[in-house]
């Protein structure tokens, strides 16, 4: 039968607020599953225009699929966000990259036809659980040299970016982290942020750490603003010894999670749904998993080559900045400045936070923002580094472009 | 002048066994930068399992989160106060077990007191105050709720009520005048009156909402966000609360006239709870809280010292506890499996045990009966039974497909028992019927297959004596009707082993009922009581006493009915066979009334008729009665009577009917409707002196159900 490819459109993406991980943060006594249903929900009243049931796909992205983050969450979280019975769900996973891929599966999907709307998100609770619960890495990884087993350390794999591209010193991946603080802190007081974060009720009962009781998050709890050079310079560097990978110029550990609608364009003009993006290539590549930091490379590559764009046609970026050098290495690649204004313009995971597979829908929901701020921007990417050595990349189209410059 | 810290100092030192609930104060930034909030939230620090309460140490808690708060309210730093609760638990009231401690006039209006200026103080912040009804709201839960500015509910909140006249108190924490002030006196007397009146009933989310008493209402998804998010709307001024008005004309009146009707129909008067309710309800149409607050503590104080709301407590934990953990029960682990149950017989009983069994055990249930016909007729009563409850919703096409797929009948008892674990006989109540109809059952059942008995009155020890296995043979005593009356009473026969016993208590449970251990004795607990209280009313109208005056003469008692009207209920046929077999055992306490045999000779269904509305003695039966020259007063009826069940009581316990007085009490509530007010029955005889005026002493120690002297 003849098939038409139809245009995938992000409809609206919100998130919870970023908590650390561990006993401290805020979210310590508070479900994952709980944080990605309420963002679920807050899709839902958000876009009033959507009848539930219209709904195809629920996919939600976890790491570690186990828990509170296992039992087909995708299909649990759905049910308890109060979406009808009639409506799928599915887990997925390729660990950071975890809700970029929900909504990329999803995205083809609805080209080809097989969904209108979907739900695409993801949540990791890094307190709940710990990068690396209850792994098993077949011993033929080691014997057979498959891999370094520093590959299976992310911040060893970022020591090791450093290592094979000397010129991107600590330095510069301080000032990087810096600027990150900076930025994040002044979207916060513009308030590009808070709008599409979803506020998170949290209960504490360990006195130790707070006031006890109910509470309620509204804001990423790792912000550091005020960050200073001097003030990263002091910091222990784990990975190695006199190495350069601190807590500062890397996203920490964090809990949260995110949800996005997509839709066909078509079904978006029929249901009245707003239109932030369009949705235009994507690429998932693999690289070396020893220097998994480099992935966005290869991904923008094959996305561009796709979409026939060259990324001098790309007018905005969000990277993920798990590591500050992994994004100086994309931009160095293609010869763009450490401070150039067009990437993570409200800053990044440095500032924010990184919950694993939650990611990925948080870099689409800031780029949504910066489209309509921007409408002589036409393109945009957001890009991401994946353990094991992958990246992917998703270039999205503005359409609320102008015709601008850009 | 006591403070308020000082006042719940004093009774906390009278509770030191109290579960103290925190009261946590955490602050929080309000959605859409509507500014810093303080959060207040009870907790026991339990699951949800034990629910918080307020005992006086955890008012005292709530005071003193109250000062930080208000001292924040009044300097600016914050501009709103809520409170909510531990997950799934608002907070479900005093503490019931402080209160039966409370031996003093002036201890217990310190309670009232107590709670009052606590509570109050939520009113007078310098910002306005939120209630988050998050979870299960009764009592002192409610009514702190009520003391706020504003009031959220969740969608999901299974249980919200004022459940004090239930129990013999009022609504003293402010429930009384607010509530009627918030949303009218006729909806404050649903709430406080009839729903309390009418078994506790317990309000959902939405009605909370519908009713007025909460002025939004979020899902259970994320309530709590919600609920601030509303917040935030609300303090900024985006969402305006919109109230009904409040009728203060003849609404508010008729309110109160509807209350206390309701009241009448349920306690005749008998107990003071719900008209100490309704007079601060009437009151409170003025509007003026402050002496609304004084009555409040007067009315709770006096019942908190009056023996009602002793009985009452008493009463609710023998329902709660006793009726859940049956005493003399034995070990559970003894119980064998129950996967397919047998009833012998297809009639009316034998259907409605049979639709019981496949509803809670959801196991095959198979009837048998002597032809195809009756065993059709039971079959299909019980398939429309089913009908019914799919109609209705009750439960779903897959669940009813599933029960009737369950139960279905056969004529081969051999076909029918043969893999059966649990066999119970429903058939006429006639010892050598019954025996004959248990061999048929042995001769095709495996050894350990229980038979249970639904008798009434007759020996289940003499049943099973023919048996080659008598220590499987269980009374299994249910109440009409079936489907609503909780008490079963099991008995153990003299062969009875462990194991069956066991299991026919774990049946019991599986089918929710309250199971009291029995002794094989006649007619053995309720009927044996009612049959004596009913035959010394009739013996006295046998004696001369008018009609009238005899059951005018039981009226205080608040029994939900009079005792002809009851004997109606039961069919004077049935009431005579049971007050024959209880004469056959005990000759001299139980005598065969002439004049009732006459009534049931003449095929009449009861001493009354209906034609005027009331119920007036039947002229029929009028002229049938052959009365003496003896008329009591109907003070004397009353003595009478209440010294017959005092006595028959008496030897029941003497002959170890059951292990203590409170399985009596708890019989005659659950099986009979006895009154909580009355405690079932013991603590009314104790407080009025019958107990030490027929035996000599009292049921119950000092203190268990009664003001502690």
């Amino acid at each position: 039968m003849p098939r038409t490819a139809r245009d995938v459109v992000f409809v609206d993406g919100v998130r919870t607020p970023f908590g650390k991980a561990g006993p401290k943060g805020i979210y310590h006594e508070t479900r994952a599953d709980d944080l990605v249903i309420k963002c679920i929900r807050e899709l839902l009243r958000r876009n009033p225009d959507l009848p539930a049931e219209r709904i195809d796909e629920v996919a939600v992205a976890a790491t570690t699929q186990i828990g509170d983050q296992g039992l087909t969450l995708g299909r649990t979280a759905g049910i308890l966000a109060g979406l009808p019975k009639t409506v799928p769900g599915f887990s997925i996973d390729r660990m950071c990259a975890g809700a970029m891929t929900a909504v990329t599966t999803t995205s083809g999907g609805i080209a080809f036809g097989a969904y209108d709307v979907v739900v695409a998100g993801g949540v990791e609770h890094m307190g709940r659980h710990p990068m690396g619960e209850g792994v098993d890495p077949n011993p033929r990884f080691v014997s057979e040299k498959l891999v370094d087993e520093s590959a299976m350390f992310m911040g060893m794999t970022a020591e090791n970016l450093h290592d094979r591209f000397p010129h991107l010193t600590k330095q510069r991946a301080d000032e990087y982290a810096v600027r990150s603080q900076e930025k994040a802190a002044k979207a916060y007081a513009n308030g590009k942020i808070q709008q599409d974060l979803v506020p998170i009720s949290v209960r504490r009962t360990n006195p130790e750490v707070g006031e006890t009781g109910w509470g309620l998050a509204t804001a990423d709890e790792p912000m550091r603003p005020g960050t200073t050079l001097e003030s990263l310079a002091s910091l222990k560097t784990p990975f190695r010894a006199h190495g350069r990978v601190t807590a500062g110029n890397a996203a920490g550990l964090n809990d949260g999670a995110t949800a996005s609608l997509l839709a066909a364009e078509d079904v978006a003009n029929e249901l009245g749904l707003p239109v932030k993006m369009r949705l235009v290539s994507y690429a998932f590549a693999g690289v070396e998993p020893e220097v998994m930091g480099i992935g966005p490379v290869p991904a923008t590559e094959k996305a561009l080559a796709k979409a026939g764009l060259s990324i001098s046609d790309i007018g905005l970026f969000e990277v993920n900045e798990a590591f500050a050098v992994q994004v100086l290495a994309l931009l160095d690649h293609y010869g763009i400045a450490d401070d150039d204004p067009r990437v993570n313009q409200y800053g990044g995971a440095i500032a924010f936070g990184h919950p694993l597979a939650s990611s990925g829908v948080r870099l689409m929901t800031q780029l949504a923002r910066q489209f309509e701020e921007q409408p002589n921007v036409r393109y945009g990417l957001t890009t991401m580094c994946v353990g094991f050595g992958m990246g992917g990349t998703v270039i999205w189209e503005n359409p609320h472009f102008d015709g601008g410059s850009k | 002048m006591t403070t308020t810290a000082e006042l719940l100092k004093g009774a906390a030192e009278l509770f030191p066994d109290e579960v103290v609930t925190r009261s946590h104060v955490r602050h929080l930034e309000l959605p859409q930068g509507a500014g810093r909030f303080a959060l207040i939230t009870l907790d026991n620090g339990l699951d949800h399992t034990k629910p918080t309460t307020f005992g006086p140490q955890s008012l005292a808690n709530l005071n003193t989160a109250i000062d930080q708060v208000e001292k924040e309210a009044a300097d600016g730093e914050i501009v709103g106060a809520g409170i909510t609760g531990k997950p799934f638990i608002f907070a479900v009231g005093a503490d019931l077990k402080g209160v039966e401690l409370l031996k003093r006039h002036e201890d217990a209006l310190a309670i009232g007191k107590g709670g009052h200026d606590v509570f109050k103080r939520l009113s007078a912040l310098a910002v306005p105050t939120f209630a988050y009804y998050n979870g299960a709201a009764m009592g002192g839960g409610v009514e702190v709720g009520l003391h706020c500015s504003y009031r959220t509910v969740s969608k999901a909140l299974p249980a919200f009520s004022l459940p004090e006249v239930f129990l013999g108190l009022v609504p003293g924490w402010g429930g009384c005048t607010l509530l009627p002030n918030l949303i009218g006196a006729d909806r404050a007397v649903s709430v406080i009156i009839e729903n309390s009146l009418n078994q506790n009933k317990q309000l959902k989310g939405s009605q909370v909402h519908e009713l007025g008493i909460a002025d939004a209402i979020f899902e259970g998804a994320d309530f709590l966000e919600q609920s601030l998010a509303w917040t935030a709307s609300v303090l900024k001024g985006e969402t305006e609360v919109v109230r009904a008005e409040v009728d203060r004309g003849e609404a508010w009146d008729q309110a109160v006239q509807r209350g206390r009707f309701i009241a009448d129909g349920k306690v005749h008067g008998a107990a003071p709870a719900a008209y100490r309710a309704l007079d601060i309800i009437a009151a409170a149409k003025n509007g003026d809280l402050r002496q609304g607050f004084a009555a409040e503590d007067q009315a709770l104080a006096d019942l908190i010292m009056g023996g009602e709301l002793r009985s009452g407590i008493y009463a609710f934990n023998l329902v709660q506890k006793r009726g859940k953990r049956p005493a003399g029960a034995p070990d559970k682990n003894l119980a064998r499996p129950v996967s397919k149950v047998g009833v012998v017989g297809a009639g009316l009983m034998a259907s409605q045990l049979a639709l019981l069994f496949a509803r809670r055990l959801e196991v095959p249930v198979v009837l048998t009966d002597i032809d195809q016909e009756r065993v059709d007729k039971g079959v299909g009563y019980v398939h429309g039974e089913i009908d019914k409850l799919l109609a209705k919703g009750r439960v779903s096409g897959d669940k009813a497909n599933r029960l009737k797929a369950l139960v279905t009948g056969s004529l081969d008892k051999a076909a029918a028992f043969g893999d059966a674990d649990f066999v119970i006989e429903a058939v006429f109540e006639e010892m050598g019927v019954k025996q004959k109809v248990f061999a048929e059952v042995e001769a095709v059942v495996g050894p350990q297959t229980i038979l249970a008995t639904n008798t009434s009155s007759l020996s289940v020890s003499e049943m099973a004596s023919k048996l080659e296995h008598p220590e499987r043979v269980v009374g299994f005593h249910f109440f009409n009707p079936v489907a609503i009356l909780p008490l079963l009473e099991i008995v153990r026969g003299e062969q009875t082993d462990d194991a069956s016993l066991a299991t026919a208590f774990g049946v019991a449970k599986k089918l929710k009922k309250t199971a009291v251990l029995v002794k094989d004795a006649p007619a053995f607990v309720v009927n044996r009581i009612l049959t004596r209280f009913m035959g010394e009313i009739q013996n006295v109208i046998d004696e001369g006493t008018p009609v009238e005056v005899a059951e005018k003469a039981i009226e205080p008692l608040g029994l939900p009915m009079s005792p002809l009207v009851l004997l109606e209920l039961v069919g004077p046929a049935i009431g005579l066979h049971v007050s024959e077999t209880l004469h056959g055992a005990f000759p001299d306490r139980f005598k065969v009334s002439p004049n009732l045999a006459a009534v049931v000779k003449a095929g009449k269904r009861g001493f009354y008729v209906y034609d005027s509305g009331k119920p007036e003695l039947d002229p029929e039966v009028a002229a049938l009665l052959q009365q003496g020259d003896v008329a009591l007063t109907e003070q004397q009826v009353r003595d009478r009577v209440l010294d017959a069940v005092a006595q028959e009581i008496g030897l029941m316990l003497d002959e170890d009917v059951v292990a203590e007085a409170q399985d009596i009490d708890l019989c005659l509530i659950t099986g009979a409707g006895w009154p909580f007010h009355l405690g079932g029955i013991t603590p009314y005889l104790d407080r009025e002196g019958v107990s030490e005026r027929v035996n000599g002493k009292r049921f119950l120690a000092q203190g268990v159900a009664n003001v502690p002297a």
